[in-house]
This record gives structure tokens, C-alpha cells and sequence, in this order.
């Protein structure tokens, strides 16, 4: 029998949610700008469809629920690594109740749930960056100590690292896993000063992909039973110069879009 | 003499023989034929004491030799060296009140044989070495620990077992046999001294917690140091790879803390009851890297301890994959029959374990049909490492704000924890200073890329105690881990500040190095979980113990293949040829004085070891070249009666040393790891212990029986004798018997005289006179041997050979020799004698009558101390056939800083060797290494 701790594992599954037409006003917002909901919910199919088609993997797309404006943003509601489920509780109050359809879906896929009860703590998925041996948990604006302290009680196999995120959202909202032994990091001044906090607490030694633009940081890498390893990441129209990056240096990507957000 | 019948026999008429002749001596024939007896008693005594007990009895018998044999050496004619052995006895009487039970095996030897006449013989000899053995423990435990990188794992893995063995059974016997012992006998030996005996022997009973939850008690010196301890331990686990290994005790605080293997054990535990536990100290990062799966079975038992109690935080799942390979190590493939969880919950696979989980467990446990115990420890183990709290040494403390945080030291650096969560770490290569000051704990980081300074990050502990205690782990980590040897402690100073502790042991990569020398038969070693063992017995320790023998046994079953499977000639050859010298260094270790032999004995683990060593699929030519190793520096020198001197001029310097090194990139390590080598060849030769194993193989019946025996009934023996015989063993025994001892002495040893510098890199050999000035100068050190002996003459008298006795040794030498390469030609001789020697010691108790059985005229030990030097001289004059042979023994064992050429201390060692005896040739060095660790400085 193979390790419980094989890095990534096998991605077969896929939960999403449709996006709300509250969004559009009531989400909320790092920066006052206007959303165009229709491109959004464009993006969302277009993604949706490489899941499905191209990656062949099992789409779970969970309702929309126009009382919770940032439901499609399902990163944040849990935590799953193994067999075991974290259902989180989000830093925003508007958001705490997103948690619920989730943790219904993941209950049916058979995962453990765990739930987080503390009513102290909070953790949006967003904050937690697993590279495959361990934990990065990004202590910001959404996430506390006591929550990472309860995402480190559910995963006691792998070390769970606080990194202090001052600026942006989420630790996540300027990095993401590349690859195995691979992080994907933007070039602001915080983004690299995180990555050198992540390179000091780690027993581990991890490649770094840095992206011109923050936001192209923000990758998906699955490793797929029939495909191998494929990254999602932004259009090259979307950020052409971190497009490069990622072409250049990854021979076996599957370029996908992943536009929404 | 016709020995042979049976030592039993023998051994029954020496006590009384012993007894009578004390008052007359008796005509030069009868005293032959006393001697022989005597000397095959001895060799019996020897050979069935078996190994652990070998230091102590070894030297008792000695002692007791010489002290009673004198009276019969008067008799001959030859002169009276031997100054009157009474008041000695005496003290040695009393001093076996205090012997370690273990220490008194010799007596359930004796048991065997004579077991009604027993009486008082071998009692005596238990006793009154009892002093000397401490010392000698100590040296040997240096010694081992030296030695134990490479060579030692065999050695020790037979030590442990034979130890264990005999000591639970001669514990037993021994006691009895003191108590009957002292009321008849007593009397004339109460009535000398006891009291100086007795201070020295001063015992104490430890109890180690094994990682199966069993208990091992062990006794020792109380004075001893940890080391001591910690190799017995290592011994009964039949452990090599030790180095990721420690003592642990718990401070009055109930804060767990590493025993100092290099401090006195009593300097450091608190509580009265001497309770240690044995664990893992290093985690190992990659246990496949380990060398032997003992030491990977012994690291899952750590592991699953950790586990079970909450140390190593694990997953549900994990927690199952673990526990079910645990299940597989232990039990086998599942059992389809076995419906039942019953056989489940006896294992404690989490701290909290719940029925689901052990549904898993076996769920698990079924997939892993067909893989064997040691297969399943090993994906235990690379499951278990990728933990991120593995190997991980967690302390208490505070930051700088006082916010409760946890240090976590380990082998990449030093962690910081708040909570589960990790809020920093600092590499080791990162960490430029580690540093305490009453409660506070200070790194000092090295800057980053874009910073100027240094900074100093501090900690507050509980208290300085645990600020220390920090640090040292710290420091012990970094060494292990991160350095390719161990930092030299700074030299004390005067004015000094601060603490000079520093990691003495073997760092990993040393440690690596010197698994790679191993070369035994995977040792035996029976799986059990302590929670089963706890559950099923209450005596956890009984179990234990009985399983130590069982696997005891199988160990030897397993060399004897060894030995006789070894189809080719050659390593046939080999076998006997360690069996040979073992019987020989028996012999000789009779003759030698009490305190040579103590030394000798004191590493019963090493004889087990050298003879391990030889055992083993050795190449031939190794085995050979150990051997020649051995024998390098010792000189002998025969005189024909008259005044005509016949030097052997057999220098045979330890060239092949080098030759034997398997790897010359570690010049240090190998260097140790060869004179490791050499030191259990020579102490296989100089130990007892094995002898019993030899006997077995000589003398099947007797000998193989006899252990048996005492095996099965050790177990329960050990328990109620260890606590009793604390008192008991101090009562005076046996002296009559050691008389037996002191004539097989003179009758074996030709006049060779031995120097075996412990070549100790720096100093060179004391001249002989010297020492036995240093003696004098510090008695209490060396205790009654040092009285007794220091009247004896001192200087190596030239003493002629008997020619027949030559002419006996050369045969045997002869086939000996063949194997040999260079050495037979010049060595021969000497060489042979001690072969010779050896396996006549066999035959000696038959062809002794017929043979010139020669007489001792003087035997003598001289022990001198000094700071950093303690010499054993011990010089033996026997008269055989008209020619007079000297032999002198000489050990020097250095003690001062690591940073010494070793080539240049062996060679200047040799050197002064031979000039101090000019006339005199050198047969044998043994070298021996001895890593002193630098005590801990203030705290």
C-alpha cells in the first residue's frame, strides 16, 4: 500500500458553484470596480467545460444560493487533503453559510469531515496553500491563528506553517502550487517576501516560477490519472508577459483557461 | 594430570586443596598436580562463567590465585614474590558483599559442575574483583563505545545476550552459594579487612525501561558512568548501531533528560531508584539508511511508543496504515479465521483508538500479505518519517513577548512552535551560536542576503535547568546531524565561562560509516509489543527476559553455523582459530593479576565481540590479518635456565592495521573502527565470557548443558537475586579456588611478556617501575590489587623456556600459523604459544600431566594511575622444564584530548615498549581507542 502522504495524489473530482447574479453588487470586493456578470458566468462555463471535457474529471456544480454573493468562490469553503474534509469558517460573515452545501457534497464523495466550531477561529480555503508535504496557512484579514490551528489538528501528518499576509486577500491571492516541489509566486514585494517566509519554514527545498503579474500566480495543478500533470492558469491574453513564464517553463502543461475570478 | 575427568571434580578439590595450603606449602609435585587441577578448575570456572561474567570472575579467580596460589609457589621453591595474600583476601572477601550478581556468575559455572563441593571457590573469585571491575567496566565502556561503531555490533549483540544470561543465572547460584560459603569458610576470611573492599564495590541496581515496555535491571558500579550502563543495554539488545540511541531519566522536575554517558550516572539521576528508560535519541531522518533491522525494529518500537502516547501527532489513516504494518511485523499475515478484533485491541495503534479505526488497522493489515517483519517495519518507517513531527524534541518555553511557545529541536535545526502550528524555524546552517544564561536560551541567526547584522533571537525557559537542557540537545542535534565528527570540547580553563559540554558520541555520518563495517548474521531478535507484553504478564520483566534467551541461544545456534558452514578451510580455520584464542587469553588472563584480568573482563561485551567479529563471514585474509593485529606488540623472552637469554625477536608492529581498513576516506574513523578491531580480538582472548561458549563447543556435554540450564532458570533467578544480593555478594568466598586459578596460571603461560598498550593516541607506555610507583601513590584507585601486587617484584625477570611446552605450542601454532600469512613465520613461536595455548586448554587438562605443566614463580599486577594515565603491568615467571618464561602484560590506557596522532601514540607506544625491555620481544599490541567525553562545565 502506497503512502498516505503521496504528495498530490490523484485529482478525480471537481466541486463548483454557479455564479449568483448577486455577485455583481454584492460580493465583496478588494477594490470598488464594477463586475461584468455575463463575462463572468462565461468564464464559468468555459471552466466548467475543461473540467468536464477536457480533463475528464467529475464536475460536482453545486446551485448558486442568491443570498450568499461570493458562493462561487468554493476554495474557501473547505479544505481537503486525503480523506479528510475541513470545513472552514470563513473570515467574512457573509460568507460563513457557503460552508454548508459544500460540506453536503463532500460528505457524498465519502471524505471525513471535519468542521470548524470554534467560533474564534476563521480560515478561507484561500489561505491555505498545500504543497504536497506540507501546509501554508496565511494568517490575513480572513484567516486567524485558531484556524490554522484547527486545519493543523485535522491534517496532523503534515506540518502546518503560518505565513503572515499583510497585503492582498489570501496567501493565495499571489501564489499557488506549479507543480510538485514547485511554487508559482508573483514578483510584488510582498508576494516574494512570503515566499521567503514559506522557503525558512520549510524543511523542504521548493522551486519557485516567478510571474510578472500576482494575480497569474494564481494556478491550478492537478496531477490526472489519464492526462499526468496539468496546470490551469490564466490566458495568455489575460497576462501575456506571465503567460511566457509558464510556456516557457513548463513543457507538459496543458495550457486551460482559468479566467474567473 | 588428568584433568580432563572433569572440572567438576577438580573444581571440588581445589577449595579444599586451596584451604590446606595456605598453611604449608606443599612438595613441587603435588603442587604440579594441585596446579593442574587448579588450572583446569580455572579453565572450567572460565569456561562456564560465561562471558558477562568474565570481568568479574576472571579477575577474582585471579586474584584469589595469586594470593593463595602463592603459598604453593613458596612450596616449589621458587622464590616468594608473592607477598602473604592474607590481609588482601580479606578485603576481597569483603568486597563481594558488594559484587553485582552478575559479577558472581562464576559461581553458577562451579554450580554446574560441582554444585555441592562448590562451596566456596568460585565465590571468592566473584568478590574480590568486584572493585576492579567498576574501573575496569568504565575502560571497557570506553572501550566499547569506541569500538562499537564498527566491530562491536557482534560483540556486543553476544555480550548482551551471554551477559544477561549469566548474570540472571549466576545471580541466582552465586548468591547461594556465598551464603553457604560464608558461614564455613567464612570465618577465616571475615576476620581481614573487609571495610576497604567494601567501599569500592558499592552496587547499585538500575532498572531500564526497554522500548518494549519491559523492564531490564541492571546492576553497577555506583560509581559508574552512564556509558557503562548504556552498553550493557546496548549489550542486551544485541544492538550495534547504538549511536541514534540514549539513557533518559527523569529530573526532580519529571522533565525527561539525557543520561551524560561520560558523566557518573549517580551525578545526574535524581531519584533513588536509579529508573532509566533506553530510546531513541536521534531519529534517524532516512531509516532505510539504517544498516541492520534490529535497529529499525528498535526505532518502530520508539515510534509507536511516540505514536501511542501523542508525541507524534498522526492522522486517522495514518495512524491505521501504521498500526496495521505494526500488526504485520508482529503477527504475520492476517489470519482469515481470526474474525475476532480481539487479538487487536491488545495493540495500542493511537492514543485514543477507536473501534473504527482498528477496523481499519486490519482492513490495512490484510494487504500486506506476505511481507515479512522486516519489510513491514521498513514501510512503518518511511510512513512514520515523513511525519512532520518526527524526530522532533519538543521543549516548553516563552518568546520574547511571553507568549507560550514550543522549541522543537531536530535534525535540520530548530523549530518554534505556538500552538500545532509552526511560526518559524531556524536551519542549522542558519544558527551561528547557541547560548543560555540562567533561563533564557539565545540563537544567534546568521543575517540574511540583505542584511548586515547578526541577530540574536531569545527564549525564556521554565528555568535554567531546562534552558540547559535546551541547549545541549541542541547542540547534541547540530553535531550528529550536521557534522562529519564531533567537536572537540574546549580545553579547560581556568577562567573559563560556561558550560564545555559538546557531543562526544559519533555523529551520523560516523555512525553510517561504521554500520557499513558490520558484518554479522542478522541477529536474532523476537518481536513484541510492550503493550501486549504489559497486558498478557505481569511480570513484563520475566518475559523479557526470557525472551533475551531464547534469542541468546538462537544467536549462538546461528554462529555455530557460521562456523561450521564456513565449508572452506579457511574460514574453518578461522573459527578455531577464535575459539583458539579465546582459550588462550583465557589463560592467559588467569595468569595475568586480578587487575589485568578485571580489565580484561570488564569488556565481557568486547570479547563477545572480537569473537563475533571472528566469526562472521569474515574474508579469510581479514580474520588473519585481525589476528596478526593482535598480536603485534608483545614480548617475550626466553631464557634457558642458566643465565643464557633467547630473545624472540618478533616485532610484529600492527602493519596490518591498515591493511584491514576497509575505507581509507575516514581516516579516523577507520582508525578507530580498526583498533575497535583489534581491541575485541584481544579482548575475546582476554575475556572469559566466551569461553563458556567455547566450552560449549569443546566440551559439549559439560558446558552446553550446564548453560542451558542456567538460561532457562535465569529469568526468575535475576528478579529475586538482584535484590537480594546486593548485601549478600559481599560475603567473603571462595578463596580456595583462586589458588586453583594461580597454578593453571603459571602452567599456561610461558614467559611471554605481553605489552598491550590501549593505545590511547597520546602517551607512550610508562616504564613498568614507574607504574608501580604510581601505584603506590594512589592505592585507592586500584585497591587491594595495588597492595598485594606492588610487593611482588615489579620488574620482568628473564625467565627461561620450556622447551616442551614450546614444542606443544609450535604444533598447534603451526596450523595456526599456515593460515597466517607472514606472521606465522616470525610470530610463530609466540604467537603459537598463545594458541597453542589456547586450544590446548582443551586438551591442556589431559595432556597437562604429560606436559611440563610449568610453575609459577611469581605472578604480579601492578596498576598504576596517573591523570591521564592508567598502566596494568601484570608479570608472570613460570619455571617449566628448567626454563624460566617472563611474560609481561602491559596495558596503558590514555586518557586526554581526541586530537591525537594515533599512528604516532602507537608507534612511540611500541617504541617504548621495547625499550624499556630491551631483552624482551614484543608479540602483541592491542589497541584500543577510547573517546573520552569532556565533562559538562558549570551549569
Amino acid at each position: 500500500m502506497a503512502g498516505v502522504m503521496a504528495d498530490f495524489g490523484n485529482f478525480t473530482h471537481a466541486v463548483v458553484r454557479a455564479i449568483p447574479s448577486s455577485l455583481a453588487k454584492e460580493a465583496l470586493r478588494m477594490n470598488v470596480s464594477d463586475v461584468d456578470l455575463e463575462k463572468a458566468q462565461r468564464e464559468h462555463e468555459v471552466y466548467v467545460g475543461v473540467l468536464k471535457q477536457k480533463l475528464g474529471l467529475e464536475v460536482i456544480e453545486l446551485p448558486a444560493d442568491e443570498s450568499l454573493p461570493d458562493c462561487v468562490f468554493v476554495e474557501d469553503a473547505a479544505v481537503v487533503c486525503g480523506d479528510t474534509a475541513l470545513i472552514t469558517r470563513p473570515g467574512a460573515e457573509s460568507r460563513r453559510k457557503e460552508t454548508a452545501a459544500m460540506q453536503r457534497a463532500l460528505k457524498e464523495l465519502g471524505l471525513n469531515i471535519v468542521e470548524m466550531s470554534d467560533e474564534n477561529a476563521t480560515l478561507d480555503g484561500g489561505d491555505v496553500l498545500f504543497t504536497g508535504r506540507e501546509f501554508f496557512v496565511g494568517l490575513s484579514k480572513r484567516t486567524n491563528q485558531r484556524g490554522a490551528e484547527i486545519l493543523a489538528d485535522a491534517f496532523k501528518d503534515y506540518a502546518v506553517s503560518t505565513v503572515p499576509v499583510t497585503d492582498g486577500l489570501h496567501l493565495k491571492s499571489f501564489c499557488s502550487m506549479g507543480g510538485p516541489g514547485l511554487i508559482v509566486i508573483g514578483s510584488s514585494e510582498p508576494a516574494q517576501k512570503a515566499l521567503k517566509i514559506m522557503q525558512q519554514m520549510s524543511d523542504h527545498r521548493y522551486d519557485k516560477l516567478t510571474v510578472p503579474d500576482d494575480i497569474a500566480a494564481n494556478t491550478i495543478y492537478m496531477n490526472l490519472p489519464g492526462k499526468g500533470h496539468v496546470l490551469l492558469h490564466c490566458t495568455p491574453e489575460e497576462f501575456p508577459e506571465s503567460a511566457k513564464v509558464s510556456a516557457h517553463t513548463h513543457t507538459h502543461t496543458h495550457t486551460h483557461t482559468h479566467t474567473y475570478r | 594430570m588428568t584433568t580432563e575427568v572433569g572440572s567438576e571434580t577438580e573444581v571440588k578439590k581445589e577449595p579444599e586443596k586451596a584451604e590446606e595450603q595456605p598453611a604449608a606449602p606443599e612438595p613441587p609435585a603435588t603442587n604440579q598436580t594441585d596446579e593442574a587441577k587448579a588450572e583446569e578448575a580455572a579453565e572450567q570456572s572460565n569456561e562456564s562463567p560465561a562471558l558477562a561474567t568474565d570481568s568479574a570472575e576472571a579477575p577474582t579467580e585471579a586474584k584469589e590465585n595469586q594470593e593463595e596460589a602463592q603459598p604453593a609457589d613458596n612450596a616449589t621453591g621458587q622464590e616468594g614474590e608473592d607477598p602473604p595474600a592474607s590481609p588482601p583476601a580479606s578485603e576481597k572477601k569483603g568486597i563481594s558483599r558488594f559484587l553485582p550478581p552478575w559479577l558472581k556468575r562464576q559461581k553458577s559455572q562451579s554450580a554446574v559442575g560441582p554444585k555441592e563441593s562448590q562451596v566456596t571457590p568460585k565465590e571468592e573469585g566473584g568478590v574480590v574483583l568486584v572493585k576492579e571491575e567498576g574501573e575496569k567496566a568504565e575502560q571497557a565502556e570506553a572501550e566499547q563505545t569506541s569500538l562499537t561503531t564498527a566491530a562491536e555490533p557482534q560483540v556486543e549483540e553476544e555480550q548482551v545476550k551471554g551477559e544477561e544470561n549469566k548474570e540472571t543465572e549466576e545471580g541466582g547460584e552465586e548468591k547461594k552459594d556465598q551464603e553457604e560459603r560464608l558461614k564455613p569458610e567464612g570465618g577465616h576470611y571475615f576476620i581481614k579487612s573487609p571495610l576497604k573492599l567494601t567501599k569500592k564495590v558499592k552496587m547499585v541496581m538500575c532498572h531500564v525501561t526497554m522500548l518494549d515496555g519491559s523492564q531490564f535491571p541492571c546492576e553497577v558500579e555506583k560509581r559508574a558512568k552512564g556509558q557503562y550502563l548504556f552498553f550493557k543495554v546496548c549489550e542486551a539488545l544485541n544492538l550495534l548501531e547504538k549511536d541514534y540511541f540514549g539513557l533518559s531519566y527523569k529530573d526532580n522536575a519529571d522533565q525527561m533528560c539525557w543520561l551524560d554517558p561520560t558523566k557518573e550516572i549517580k551525578r545526574q539521576i535524581s531519584n533513588a531508584s536509579w529508573q532509566l528508560a533506553f530510546n531513541v535519541k536521534f531519529y534517524p531522518p532516512d531509516p532505510s539508511q539504517l544498516t541492520e533491522d534490529i535497529t529499525r525494529y528498535l526505532l518502530c518500537l520508539q515510534l509507536r511508543q511516540d505514536i501511542a502516547s501523542g508525541c507524534l501527532p498522526c492522522s486517522f489513516v495514518t495512524h491505521s496504515l501504521l498500526g496495521s504494518y505494526s500488526l504485520q511485523a508482529e503477527l504475520g499475515d492476517h489470519d482469515p479465521d481470526e474474525q475476532r478484533l480481539d487479538y487487536i485491541s491488545d495493540f495500542q495503534f493511537a492514543p485514543s483508538q477507536t473501534k473504527e479505526m482498528e477496523e481499519k488497522v486490519v482492513e490495512l493489515h490484510k494487504t500486506h500479505r506476505g511481507m515479512t517483519p522486516a519489510q513491514a517495519d521498513t514501510q512503518f518507517l518511511e510512513n512514520a518519517k515523513k511525519l512532520s513531527m518526527y524526530g522532533v524534541d519538543l521543549h516548553h518555553a516563552k518568546d520574547s513577548e511571553g507568549v507560550d511557545i514550543m522549541l522543537g529541536v531536530c535534525a535540520n535545526g530548530l523549530l518554534i512552535y505556538k500552538d500545532r502550528l509552526r511560526i518559524n524555524r531556524f536551519a542549522w546552517p542558519k544558527i551561528l551560536k547557541i547560548s543560555y544564561k540562567r533561563s533564557n536560551f539565545y540563537i544567534k541567526i546568521r543575517p540574511g542576503e540583505t542584511e548586515q547584522f547578526e541577530s540574536t533571537v531569545g527564549f525564556k525557559l521554565p528555568n535554567h535547568r531546562s534552558a540547559k537542557r535546551v541547549w545541549k540537545v541542541c547542540v547534541e542535534n547540530h553535531t550528529f546531524f550536521r557534522l562529519m565528527t564531533p567537536e572537540a570540547p574546549t580545553k579547560a580553563k581556568f577562567l573559563t565561562l560556561g558550560s564545555k559540554f559538546r557531543y562526544s558520541g559519533r555523529t551520523q555520518a560516523q555512525t553510517r560509516q561504521a554500520s557499513t563495517l558490520i558484518d554479522r548474521p542478522a541477529p536474532y531478535f523476537e518481536r513484541t509489543s510492550s503493550k501486549r507484553i504489559s497486558r498478557s504478564l505481569d511480570g513484563g520483566s520475566h518475559l523479557w527476559a526470557l525472551g533475551n534467551f531464547i534469542s541468546f541461544f538462537m544467536y549462538f545456534s546461528q554462529m555455530r553455523l557460521h562456523f561450521l558452514i564456513p565449508q572452506s578451510g579457511k574460514l574453518r580455520v578461522q573459527g578455531e582459530n577464535i575459539y583458539v584464542r579465546h582459550s588462550n587469553l583465557m589463560l592467559e588472563d588467569l595468569e595475568k593479576t586480578q587487575e589485568d584480568v578485571l580489565k580484561h573482563q570488564a569488556s565481557t561485551s568486547e570479547l563477545k565481540r572480537s569473537f563475533m567479529e571472528a566469526t562472521p563471514e569474515t574474508r579469510p585474509s581479514q580474520w588473519e590479518k585481525r589476528v596478526q593485529e593482535t598480536v603485534v606488540v608483545e614480548e617475550i623472552r626466553v631464557a634457558p635456565k642458566g643465565s643464557v637469554t633467547i630473545t624472540t625477536p618478533e616485532v610484529v608492529v600492527a602493519v596490518e592495521t591498515e591493511v584491514e581498513k576497509p575505507k581509507e576516506e575516514v581516516i579516523e574513523e577507520v582508525k578507530e573502527e580498526v583498533e575497535a578491531q583489534k581491541r575485541s580480538v584481544s579482548v575475546s582472548s582476554d575475556s572469559h565470557s566466551e569461553s563458556e561458549e567455547e566450552a560449549g563447543e569443546y566440551h559439549p556435554q559439560v558446558t552446553v548443558s550446564a548453560s542451558v540450564d542456567q538460561i532457562k532458570e535465569e529469568p526468575e533467578k535475576e528478579e529475586a537475586k538482584d535484590h537480594e544480593e546486593p548485601d549478600q555478594v559481599a560475603e567473603p568466598v571462595a578463596e580456595p579456588e583462586s589458588l586453583p586459578e594461580v597454578e593453571v596460571d603459571a602452567m599456561p603461560s610461558p614467559a611471554v611478556v605481553e605489552e598491550t598498550p590501549v593505545a590511547e593516541p597520546e602517551t607512550a607506555l610508562v616504564a613498568e617501575e614507574k607504574e608501580e610507583e604510581e601505584e603506590e601513590e594512589q592505592p585507592r584507585v586500584n585497591g587491594d590489587v595495588s597492595h598485594a601486587e606492588t610487593e611482588r617484584i615489579p620488574q620482568v625477570i628473564c625467565c627461561s623456556e620450556p622447551p616442551v611446552v614450546k614444542t606443544e605450542m609450535v604444533t598447534i601454532s603451526d596450523t595456526f600459523a599456515a593460515q597466517k600469512t607472514e606472521i606465522a613465520t616470525k610470530e610463530v613461536p609466540i604467537v603459537h604459544t598463545e594458541t597453542k595455548t589456547i586450544t590446548y586448554e582443551a586438551a591442556q587438562l589431559d595432556g597437562s600431566g604429560d606436559g611440563e605443566p610449568g610453575i609459577l614463580m611469581t605472578a604480579q599486577t601492578i596498576t598504576s594511575e596517573s591523570l591521564c594515565t592508567t598502566t596494568t603491568t601484570h608479570i608472570t615467571k613460570t619455571l617449566k622444564g628448567g626454563l624460566s618464561e617472563t611474560r609481561i602484560e602491559k596495558r596503558i590506557v590514555i586518557t586526554g584530548d581526541s586530537d591525537i596522532d594515533h599512528d604516532q601514540a602507537l608507534a612511540q607506544a611500541i617504541k617504548e615498549a621495547k625499550e624499556q625491555h630491551p631483552d624482551m620481544s614484543v608479540t602483541r599490541v592491542v589497541v584500543h581507542k577510547e573517546t573520552e567525553l569532556a565533562e559538562e562545565g558549570e551549569d
